[in-house]
């Protein structure tokens, strides 16, 4: 055998083999010698093409068919004729009783009556029906009937007869249509041919069964499968690119050592806001910046806490001025949906203790803000900060920290400039160099808590370093994201077939 | 944050822009956001509003390149015959406090005008708080007669001309009818008497915080001399705002005169340009910085960013705002230092790091799902009035004055998995999906501090499913974490009556899971069968 027949030999299925011996003839002729329905008659062909024995053809053509009414005459015989074989009988009759033997409707007498009459066979007169022509003549099939015993035919090969014959019956109910079908033909190729007609070997192994494994005999081959075709496909469970990116994130504070905090997303505007010294007539505690929730007042358990922070805000404390206004505790016990996860900080420090110093500690989670939505802004967004309590740290040692976090994240060149934040003195802002864009991202806010916000926590103001990058931006950034609705959009196509990692 | 935009060729008349000056400007603290030929502009952060005009900024700029000329002073004149304003007692109710200035001799352009102007326009959205705070008048001095009174009349009895109208209207019919009026008609809301500055010629100047009178309240090219007010709530930011102003029109070439105020007899002058005095430590500003500096060196930083330094007192400009701490001149110390020349240094302190058992619980929960083939999904907490219609839960939760239809707080989260069902209803079939998140609810205990329970709850969802395959589901889960849990019959409005299962542990119910109704999944326009799960994930929390 020929090297290439040989290969296809080894890869045929047990479809492919069927027909092979019958390749030689038409499709309709395979079906037909191998039983085979016209879906798996098809695929063998699609399998055969695709190993290059043969080429399908598609064919569109359009048939005259027989329409609901065409299959009924075809099998009780034309209206027309059912008349005329009453009327041959008796030759003449009156319209009552013509219609009552013919077993005709209203509508079939009236139209075979016409039919009848312009050939010339019947003539009516004095109100009875009278057959003119010859009893022999009765018996010729006619044009109708011989066309609709020929159906399906192809409507461009139709003679001139035929041509006449379909016109006039199309006018008729249902009797005939036109349908368009596609005809599947092939044509062998070289390859196709020297197979075709051939028996193979068919002891070719199929799929592994527990029995095969049992009994494994050396020289039992397996049919080869065609590795190109396609196969239907799969998708599997996947984690949400929020959560992968979360995981991420508190994978790089871990190794840093920072330990994380876990809280809640609702909180009094007193741990949101006053106990990180920002003042209360500050904007962002206005109506259209933060969401409160309606009807709701917290509380403020800790009243030592509470008038250190009153003071802070009022008066100052550590040498601070304060912002020298009256501070309200009615104020301070509005419930808002958290705005950041410094507010877990700010927890984490009243709760620590001194032996514990130095500690690192990350939040990482879903803040809020009273926002409209597009392609930048979202009512719900993340954030993460570390916070590294340390009676020595300052400002070098927050931007070795920062350093650090940023090649964590996969970059090597951070610029550091001042910046401003409500809490923290000082402040600096971290860029980043997106080698890819070729310019600098601004993505790492950093600062060291104000000895206003630390002093009332800590009971004396150890240095707080904090910062946190700009999480949805850098996980846009990493997921090729550019509108920021995608993230809770939730199109499953698209969390099933996302780049992994 | 406010982004502020210099003219380039107005820029340039002080400093040449080169690519050196350019970083230097995101170094002293005013990020470069964009330059071009024609315009450069910068943020000024909140803190800073004395950068916010061209003057300012350059007052501050040059020093910082310079050798460090520390603090700048100006020559202010006492106040000359009928510099003074009065105020009157029933000002107190509605706008208590005024300070008031004269600068003369200008020489105003088209440049200067819009400078100025924009400089009030941002020092009101800023400091001001929109005008609730601070609000600033500035008048020719030609037009108007001295001595000046501030004071409150019934709302009706004010009849002016104002800016950008034709005739003359009341108090009340500028918050109606007016654009400046409506937009800050809040700011004298419920009040019956509205503050106004009048001349002595009784006519009226303006009706802080919302408009001048048309006749006597624009500064044009002609404007030689200035008459200038700050009105508000808080008599330091409103001397601090007006220092702003005054050395700003100095900047500009004016000559600060003082004028006499007279709080129903208490005599102050304004404006004072002491510098405030701060004491600060070499030894605590080389600890934040970790920095080794000597007091000669702390003078010559101090110096160039526009302080002055006198034996362990610095001298603070009258025009900053935010100096509250010697925190705040340490970072400016640093500022001057440059972040760019500290070196970083991480300290050699070992701790350990740790992930929090409620967030390892969450996601060994989630790596369960995926290992069944399911997808996560993340919506959102709040959701929308009509999200409560599909299944209702739990008396709602209501955000204020939300920016979107998204208002309520999540009770449940099948109604959010519905939606992304729904949302998904042409993707491929079968849709299995899980969320493990945050629900709330109301807590009537009166232990929590914010009166809001939060739980997580977890919702898994298949679709095509039905009872049988989710409740091997649950069976897997229970098993995974060893725990034991009972199943009793349960009705639930949103699924199959017969087909639901109620989840306890003890005697307490943590969730139920069934196959959802067809009717619930109409109205949700879902058209293939799902079976869900939803219930507290809390309790595998160790």
């Amino acid at each position: 055998m020929p090297k290439e027949t040989e290969k296809l030999a080894e890869g045929l299925s047990p479809l492919e083999r069927k027909i092979i011996p019958f390749l030689n003839l038409s499709p309709r002729e395979i079906r037909e010698k191998t039983k085979l329905d016209s879906t798996s008659l098809l695929r063998a062909l699609k399998f055969l093409e695709n190993k290059g024995a043969l080429k399908i053809v598609v064919e569109k053509n359009r048939f005259v068919e027989l329409g609901s009414n065409g299959a009924y005459y075809k099998k009780n015989r034309l209206p027309e004729r059912r008349l005329l074989d009453v009327l041959g009988e008796k030759r003449t009759l009156g319209f009552d009783e013509a219609k009552s033997s013919s077993k005709l409707s209203d509508n079939e007498f009236k139209v075979s009556l016409g039919i009848l009459k312009n050939r010339g066979l019947i003539e009516i007169k004095n109100g009875r029906i009278e057959m003119k022509s010859e009893r022999s003549e009765l018996t010729k099939q006619m044009f109708e009937e011989k066309f609709l015993e020929k159906l399906p035919l192809k409507e461009d090969e139709l003679n001139d007869e035929e041509k006449s014959v379909f016109e006039k019956l199309k006018k008729r109910k249902d009797i005939v249509e036109v349908r368009e079908k596609k005809i599947f033909t092939f044509i062998l190729t070289e390859l196709g041919k020297k197979v075709a007609g051939r028996e193979f070997r068919n002891d070719f192994l199929e799929e592994v069964t527990p029995e095969i494994i049992k009994k494994w005999k050396k020289g039992k081959v397996f049919r080869k499968y065609d590795i190109y075709s396609d196969v239907p496909k799969i998708s599997g469970g996947r984690k949400h690119f929020v959560s992968e990116a979360v995981e991420e994130g508190k994978r790089i504070w871990i190794e840093l050592g920072f330990k994380e905090m876990s809280g809640k997303k609702v909180q009094t505007s007193f741990w949101n806001f006053d106990v990180l010294f920002t003042a209360q007539d500050h904007p962002v505690r206005e109506l259209h910046d933060t969401f409160f929730i309606k009807d709701f007042k917290g509380k403020i358990s800790d009243k030592k806490l509470l008038s250190k922070v009153k003071q802070a805000h009022e008066s100052g404390v550590e040498g601070s001025k304060g912002w020298n206004y009256k501070w309200k505790e009615e104020e301070a016990k509005k419930v808002v949906l958290r705005t950041h996860t410094t507010c877990l900080s700010a927890k984490k420090l009243f709760e620590l203790k001194k032996e514990e110093l130095p500690a690192k500690f990350f939040a990482i989670g879903r803040n809020f803000r009273n926002e409209t939505v597009d392609w930048s802004h979202g009512f719900e967004f993340n954030q993460t900060e570390g916070i590294v309590v340390d009676e020595n740290a300052n400002l070098r040692n927050l931007i070795g920290y920062l350093k650090n976090f940023a090649e964590k994240l996969g970059f090597k060149k951070i610029r550091i400039q001042p910046a401003y934040f409500p809490y923290t003195e000082p402040s600096l802002e971290g860029a980043v160099w997106n080698e890819e864009k070729k310019e600098w991202v601004e993505v790492l806010a950093a600062g060291i808590f104000r000895p206003e916000v630390t002093a009332p926590l800590l009971g004396e103001p150890i240095p707080v370093l904090a910062w946190g990058p700009g999480f949805d931006r850098l996980m846009m950034m990493a997921n090729k994201i550019n509108d920021m609705r995608k993230i809770y959009e939730n199109d499953l196509k698209y969390l099933r077939n996302r780049r992994a990692g | 944050m406010t982004n502020v935009k210099f003219p380039r060729k107005e820029f340039e008349k002080h400093i040449k822009l080169t690519k050196e000056v350019e970083e230097k400007i995101s170094l002293f603290g005013t990020p470069l956001e964009k330059i071009d030929n024609e315009e450069i502009e910068i943020e000024v952060f909140p803190n800073r509003p004395d950068l916010i005009s061209l003057h300012g900024f350059m007052r501050g700029f040059k020093t910082f390149l310079g050798n460090g000329s520390g603090l700048k002073k100006y020559d202010i004149k006492n106040p000359e015959k009928d510099f003074s304003v009065k105020v009157f007692p029933s000002v107190n109710k509605v706008r208590p406090f005024t300070v008031c200035a004269i600068v003369k001799g200008f020489n105003f352009d088209d440049e200067k005008i819009k400078e100025i102007i924009e400089l009030q326009e941002k020092l009101h959205f800023t400091i001001g708080r929109n005008r609730k705070k601070v609000a600033i008048g500035i008048y020719p001095l030609g037009k108007i007669k001295l001595p000046i009174k501030y004071r409150a009349l019934a709302k009706d009895k004010i009849k002016f001309v104002p800016l950008d109208a034709e005739k003359e209207m009341s108090g009340s019919e500028i918050l109606r009818k007016h654009p400046k009026g409506k937009d800050y008609a809040h700011l004298l809301k419920d009040e019956e008497r509205y503050p106004i500055f009048s001349d002595a010629g009784s006519s009226i100047l303006s009706m802080p915080p919302i408009i001048n009178s048309k006749e006597t309240g624009k500064i044009d090219e002609k404007t030689k001399d200035v008459f200038v007010e700050c009105s508000g709530s808080d008599f330091n930011t409103l001397s601090k705002t007006l220092n702003i102003v005054v050395t700003t029109l100095a900047e500009m070439g004016g000559q600060i005169y003082q004028v006499n105020l007279d709080y129903m007899g208490k005599k102050i002058t304004t404006p004072d340009l002491t510098p405030d005095k701060m004491k600060i430590s070499v030894d605590n500003a080389n600890k934040v910085l970790g920095l080794k500096l000597k007091e000669k060196n702390l003078r010559g930083l101090l110096h160039r960013m526009g302080y002055d330094y006198k034996e362990g007192v610095v001298h603070v400009p009258p025009w900053r705002t935010d100096v509250l701490h010697e925190v705040d001149i340490i970072e400016d110390i640093a500022i001057a230092y440059g972040y760019d020349k500290l070196i970083p240094e991480i300290p050699n302190v070992s701790t350990i790091g740790e992930e929090s058992t409620e967030s390892k619980t969450m996601r060994k929960l989630a790596e369960l799902f995926v290992g069944l083939g399911m997808l996560e999904i993340q919506t959102y907490h709040l959701v929308r009035k009509e999200d409560f219609d599909i299944v209702k839960a739990g008396e709602k939760i209501e955000v204020e004055d939300s920016r979107t239809d998204y208002r309520f707080l999540r009770t449940n989260l099948i109604n959010n998995v519905l939606n992304v069902l729904s949302q998904n209803k042409d993707k491929d079939y079968p849709q299995k999906v899980f969320e493990v998140g945050t629900v709330f609810s109301r807590d009537n205990s009166g232990e929590s501090e914010t009166g809001i329970k939060e739980t997580n709850n977890l919702i898994a969802a298949i679709s095509p499913g039905n009872f049988t395959e989710i409740k091997q589901i649950v069976n897997y889960l229970f098993a995974s974490f060893e725990i034991e849990f009972k199943l009793k019959e349960d009705v639930n409005s949103c699924l199959i009556d017969g087909r639901t299962a109620a989840i306890f542990l003890g005697d307490k119910k943590i969730g139920y899971f069934g196959e959802v109704h067809p009717r619930t999944l109409k109205a949700a326009g879902i058209k293939m069968p799902v079976a869900v799960l939803e219930m507290n994930s809390d309790i595998f929390i160790n």
